[in-house]
């Protein structure tokens, strides 16, 4: 069940609309990452538009599908869509990074519905991914578990461990997604720390890997469709994306990776994607 | 004949039982359930038991994945490596996010013994006791660590540290014994010092009160078998009724009961205070007994302590 095109078309139209959202709303808050939030942009819209099985008005339904957002930092990106979504109201949005309010600098699953767990210190998010997995072979239930991490974010450690974890346990029930924008604040993820080969390491670690183009939705579908069929293993998706996406002069520029837009720089930004 | 129970030993039959009770705990080890006595548990229930292999980050953050999940997560390795090696994930996974994981670590302080300072948490409680929402319990005998779990799984959906040892323990409670959370115990009432203890220090801390008892010298001790949240009132009204305290505990002096009763005295009720433990050093490979005279963590470094607090209490 692919998607067609006139709903190809209609989700396209809503990640234009949550890139604005997401860019007024780090203008707001005068901080917070630029570049990783506008990368993962269709990789969240197909999740939560097509795959995953989820109730607003009850975010903690047992049967619903588990997202982990490991790589924190792209938490606008996901805001806006848990905001679109219902929830919470879409006004937080405007209050983000703001002292007392509900939506922290990086997810946090005890003032935020809809996030699972907290996240921001990098490489933690798969192991809790592969927990909640476990949790649900033990009780045979049919809900799955999703985790998006970064590519850099793959240096980690820890990623490994819960490599190794996710294939010994067979979590065919877990799908791993790795944002590759190939940048890292630094600079570019292959000279700072080289993580290629990416696909022989994580089918080395015995994954089954697909890969994607992470702004085509067509693609990230089927991708998505395909990691659902894999029995015995866990799947990992490397979704090829560009950090910035969607604004010109913030493409690909390691610049914008902790940095939000100056007012001028948003309402150049509107221009383009209007 | 003292009776001696290994606290590790009764945390590994009690998990069988609480198992049995409840189908929604599940264990996590990293390649020491052996020694843990984890692999009890492993035994009767191979499904809801993981070994993580030698990962203790992913071990941790895979607990709280299964805890969000409405598991009630038991996770267990050596102290040491419990909380050195993964204080992030226990940072942020567990406290931050609030999950129901039990950490149980084994092997904690310097009766580790032979296995040198690599393997000797000295700083476990230290580690553990700046991160909000964690608790900490160090069971002075098998009784109590039996009654703390039953305690944690029935009342406390909260992270909690609960520290076991591989040294054999006295055992000073009786099987009435009711724990609670928080709540010290005041195990012999005594009016001219107070010695506050945990773990294996606080069956010290008796055989001291009897030493000092015969030499005409009445000291009150305490249990405080939860380190965080700490019991304020029992220290301020031991500080207030005894004017002097001596605090012993088998892990360094910075960072652990010492320092926990250093801070409410100092801030509500500033007496003399002594803090015996391990002082800002690493270990060295021993036998447990010998490391403990070594290391000045028995009676008579109790006994000394307190009667020079009291000269110190009298010079104030």
């Amino acid at each position: 069940m692919s998607l067609p095109e006139n709903k190809i078309l209609e989700l396209k139209e809503i990640a234009r609309q949550l890139r604005v959202e997401v860019l007024k709303m780090l203008t707001l808050a005068g901080s917070g990452h630029t570049g990783g939030s506008l990368s993962i942009i269709e990789i969240l819209v197909t999740l939560y538009f097509f795959k995953l099985r989820y109730d607003p008005k009850n975010p903690t339904w047992p049967d619903r599908d588990r997202f982990v957002l490991s790589k924190g930092h792209g938490a606008p990106a996901l805001y806006a869509i848990l905001a679109r979504l219902g929830y919470f109201n879409e006004a937080e949005l405007k209050k983000l990074r703001k002292i007392n309010e509900m939506l922290q600098g990086h997810p946090y699953n005890i003032s935020t519905p809809g996030i699972e767990i907290s996240t921001g210190s990098l490489g933690q998010g798969l192991s809790a991914a592969n927990g909640m997995a476990l949790a649900a072979k033990l009780d045979k239930a049919k809900w799955r578990v999703y985790v998006l991490m970064g590519d850099g974010e793959t240096q980690e450690g820890q990623i490994w461990e819960a490599a190794m974890t996710a294939a010994h346990y067979h979590l065919d029930n877990l799908c791993g997604i790795i944002d590759a924008n190939k940048l890292q604040i630094d600079g570019s993820v292959c000279e700072i720390m080289n993580v290629e080969p990416m696909k022989e390491k994580w089918e080395a670690f015995g994954w089954q890997v697909l890969e994607a183009d992470g702004h085509n939705l067509h693609s990230l579908s089927t991708a998505f469709d395909q990691c659902e069929k894999i029995k015995g293993k866990p799947c990992m998706i490397i979704a090829h994306t560009v950090k910035g996406k969607g604004v010109s002069f913030m493409e690909g520029k390691v610049g914008y990776h902790g940095v939000a837009p100056t007012e001028e720089e948003l309402e150049k930004a509107l221009l383009e994607l209007r | 004949m003292v009776k001696k129970l290994g606290t590790r030993d009764v945390y590994g039959e009690v998990l069988v039982r609480l198992g049995q009770q409840n189908p929604n705990i599940v264990v996590l080890d990293a390649d020491l359930s052996c020694s843990t006595r984890t692999c009890k548990f492993a035994e009767a229930f191979p499904e809801r038991f993981f070994n993580m292999g030698i990962a203790e980050q992913d071990m941790i953050s895979t607990a709280a994945g299964l805890a969000a999940a409405g598991k009630i997560a038991f996770v267990s390795t050596f102290a040491v490596f419990a909380t050195g090696r993964a204080w992030d994930q226990i940072r942020q996974s567990l406290c931050y996010s609030q999950q129901n994981v039990k950490i149980v670590a084994s092997h904690s302080g310097i009766t580790v013994g032979e296995d040198s300072a690599t393997h000797q948490a000295n700083e476990d409680i230290s580690l553990m006791r700046n991160l909000p929402n964690m608790s900490i319990i160090v069971p002075a005998d098998g009784i109590e660590t039996e009654k703390a779990l039953e305690y944690l799984v029935k009342y406390d959906n909260r992270p909690v540290y609960l520290r076991l040892s591989r040294y054999k323990f006295p055992v000073i409670f009786d099987s009435q014994y009711v724990f609670r959370k928080g709540k010290a115990i005041v195990l012999e009432e005594g009016t001219e010092a107070t010695v506050i203890a945990i773990g294996l220090m606080v069956s010290r801390a008796l055989e001291a009160q009897q030493m000092l008892k015969e030499q005409g010298i009445s000291v009150r001790v305490i249990n405080m078998s939860t380190i965080k949240p700490i019991d304020r009132e029992a220290i301020i009204s031991a500080a207030q009724e005894t004017g002097a305290v001596v605090t012993a505990e088998e892990h360094s002096i910075i960072g652990g009961l010492g320092s926990a009763v250093a801070e409410v005295l100092s801030e509500q009720c500033p007496v003399p205070l002594k803090r015996i433990g391990i002082k800002d050093c690493f270990g060295i490979s021993g036998d447990a007994d010998e490391l403990l005279n070594y290391y000045g963590l028995n009676a008579q470094s109790i006994v000394q302590s307190v009667k020079e607090i009291i000269d110190k209490k009298k010079k104030v």
